[in-house]
C-alpha cells in the first residue's frame, strides 16, 4: 500500500517537471524565433541609410544598390503567419542576403572606395548585421532542435500531447546559389 | 560545491559536536555565529564585488563608441549576445596595453565584460568574437556569480579564523570542562576529533582556495567550450588564446584578486604554463597548450564533420 503511494507520488512530481520542461523549452523556441525576426526588422530599418550613405560614392554600381532595395522591400512586404511562415520569410531575406553580399563584393572590387571612412563604416555595419541574423538563427535551431529532441524522445514523449508539443520547423537555407560551396580556381593556366 | 559546503558545516558545527560530546553547550552557538558572520561578509561581498573588480582595474564604459575599433567591438559584443541568446551584458574598456578580457556580475541580466585596449589592437574581428563568446559563456553559466561567491567565502575562512584563534587563545574554552559526565567514555574520539577539528582551522584557508582553483580551473575548459558552440569557430579562440600567450606581459591594471575572471592568468605566472601535479592544483587557469590543442580537436572534429578536410 505505501509503495504504491510513493510510486504514484513520484510518478505525480516527474510528470509535472517533463510537462513544466516541455513547456519551457516551448516558449524559449518561440522567444528565438521572434529575436530572428527582431534582428531582421534592424536590416530592414538599416538598409535605406546605408544605401543613401554610399549613393553619391557609388553612382557608377546603381545596379547593384537598386537590386538590395528591391530585395529589401520584397522582404519587408512577406506578412506571413502558420507553419509556412518559416519558408517564405526565409525565401525573402535570403534573396536580400543575396544582394548584400553582392553589395559587399562590389565595394571590395573598389580600393579606393574602402579608404573612404564611410564605406568602412558600412562595411562593419553589414558585417554585423549579418552576424546578428546568422547568431539569432543558430540561437533559434538550436533551441528548436533541443525541443524536437525532447518531445520525441522516451519517456518525455509520453507527456508531449499533454503540453500540446509539436515538432518545430528548422530554418533553412532555400535558395540553391546560397548552400552550393564557391568554387574556387587557384591553379595557372 | 558539496565539497565546500561539508567543509563549512564540518567547521562550524563540528566544534559544537566535539562540546557536545563533552557535555557542554547542547546549543550550538558556535556553529551559528560563524553561519552568520560567514553570510554577512559572503553578502556584502557579493553586492560590491563587480564594482570593486572593475574599479581596480580602471575599466572605462563604453557608451558610445567613436573610434572603429569600438564600434567593432561593440557589435561584437551585440552579436554573441544574441548568440548566446543572453541580455547584452555592458561593456568596459581597460587602459592597458596587454591582451586580456573578464567578466563579472552577478546573473546574465546584470552582468559586465570588460576588455583591454591591447586585446583590441592584436585581434581580428573573428578571435574578438572568440574571446567574447568565451566570457559570455562564463556568464550564461553562471560562472561569474559562481566565482564572485567562492572569492567571498574565502575572505570570510580567513576573517573568521582570525577572530577564533584570537578567542582561543584568551580563554582556552575548548579544554575548561576537560572531561563531563559523559565524556569518559567517549574520550579518545573526542580527542581525536578535536585535533581533527583544530587541524582544519589551520588549513582552511588553503583548502578552500584549492578548491576554488580548482572549480576554477573547469569553468574555464567550458567557457572555452561554450565559445565554440556560438561561434562555430573553434580555432579563432585557438588563434586568439595564442596571441594573448605571445604577449607574455603581464597585465598589470589587473590584480592577483580578480585573477579568476579573466580569460587568461593576468599575473602572467610560470605555473599556468607547466604541468605536474603542484601546478595543477595552483594555477587559476589550465595550461595554455591543454585548453588550445583541445580547441584544435574541436576545429579538427568539425572539419571532419563537414567534409572539408583535405584528403
Amino acid at each position: 500500500m505505501w509503495v504504491l503511494l510513493v510510486l504514484v507520488v513520484i510518478v505525480g512530481l516527474w510528470v509535472v517537471s517533463a510537462y513544466n520542461g516541455l513547456i519551457s523549452l516551448k516558449n524559449q523556441t518561440v522567444n528565438a524565433f521572434k529575436q530572428i525576426d527582431v534582428q531582421l526588422k534592424r536590416r530592414h530599418d538599416l538598409i535605406p541609410n546605408l544605401v543613401n550613405a554610399v549613393k553619391g560614392a557609388m553612382d557608377f554600381e546603381r545596379s547593384t544598390l537598386e537590386a538590395v532595395i528591391q530585395a529589401r522591400n520584397q522582404a519587408v512586404k512577406v506578412n506571413a503567419s502558420g507553419p509556412e511562415a518559416v519558408k517564405q520569410i526565409s525565401q525573402a531575406e535570403n534573396a536580400l542576403s543575396g544582394a548584400l553580399s553582392r553589395l559587399l563584393v562590389t565595394v571590395e572590387r573598389y580600393p579606393e572606395l574602402k579608404a573612404t571612412g564611410n564605406i568602412g563604416q558600412l562595411q562593419e555595419e553589414l558585417s554585423s548585421t549579418e552576424n546578428r541574423i546568422a547568431f539569432a538563427r543558430q540561437l533559434y535551431n538550436d533551441t528548436a532542435t533541443q525541443y524536437n529532441t525532447k518531445q520525441q524522445q522516451f519517456p518525455t514523449t509520453l507527456v508531449a500531447g499533454l503540453a500540446h508539443a509539436e515538432r518545430t520547423d528548422l530554418w533553412e537555407i532555400e535558395d540553391q546559389a546560397e548552400r552550393a560551396v564557391p568554387q574556387v580556381d587557384l591553379s595557372r593556366r | 560545491m558539496i565539497g565546500f559546503v561539508l567543509f563549512f558545516a564540518w567547521l562550524g558545527f563540528g566544534g559544537d559536536y566535539i562540546w557536545a560530546l563533552q557535555g557542554h553547550h547542547p546549543f550550538p552557538w558556535v556553529g551559528i555565529l560563524l553561519t552568520t558572520v560567514a553570510i554577512i561578509t559572503a553578502w556584502h561581498t557579493y553586492k560590491t564585488g563587480p564594482e570593486k573588480v572593475l574599479w581596480a582595474t580602471g575599466a572605462q564604459e563604453l557608451i558610445d563608441p567613436q573610434t572603429d575599433a569600438e564600434r567593432q567591438v561593440a557589435n561584437v559584443v551585440d552579436e554573441m549576445a544574441i548568440a548566446a541568446g543572453i541580455p547584452r551584458p555592458r561593456l568596459w574598456i581597460i587602459p592597458d596595453d596587454d591582451p586580456n578580457a573578464l567578466a563579472t556580475g552577478h546573473d546574465p541580466r546584470d552582468s559586465h565584460i570588460a576588455v583591454t585596449r591591447g586585446l583590441l589592437k592584436i585581434c581580428n574581428r573573428d578571435e574578438l568574437q572568440a574571446v567574447i563568446a568565451h566570457e559570455l559563456g562564463h556568464v550564461k553559466n553562471l560562472d561569474v556569480r559562481l566565482m564572485t561567491t567562492l572569492a567571498a567565502l574565502v575572505g570570510a575562512v580567513l576573517l573568521v579564523r582570525e577572530g577564533m584563534g584570537r578567542m582561543m587563545r584568551g580563554g582556552g574554552l575548548p579544554t575548561r570542562g576537560g572531561g563531563g559526565r559523559k565524556g569518559k567514555s567517549a574520550g579518545p574520539l573526542i580527542a581525536i576529533l578535536l585535533a581533527l577539528w583544530i587541524i582544519s582551522w589551520i588549513v582552511a584557508p588553503l583548502v578552500t582556495q584549492l578548491l576554488a582553483l580548482a572549480v576554477s580551473r573547469r569553468r574555464e575548459y567550458l567557457a572555452d567550450a561554450m565559445s565554440a558552440q556560438f561561434t562555430r569557430n573553434p580555432l579563432a579562440l585557438a588563434s586568439a588564446l595564442a596571441k594573448i600567450e605571445g604577449a607574455a606581459a603581464p597585465t598589470t591594471a589587473i590584480r592577483s584578486g580578480a585573477a579568476h575572471l579573466c580569460i587568461c592568468d593576468p599575473l602572467g605566472r610560470r605555473l599556468t604554463n607547466s604541468e605536474g601535479w603542484l601546478a595543477d592544483r595552483f594555477a587559476t587557469h589550465p595550461p595554455m597548450s591543454m585548453r588550445i590543442s583541445r580547441l584544435k580537436g574541436m576545429g579538427y572534429a568539425q572539419l571532419k564533420k563537414e567534409g572539408g578536410l583535405p584528403v
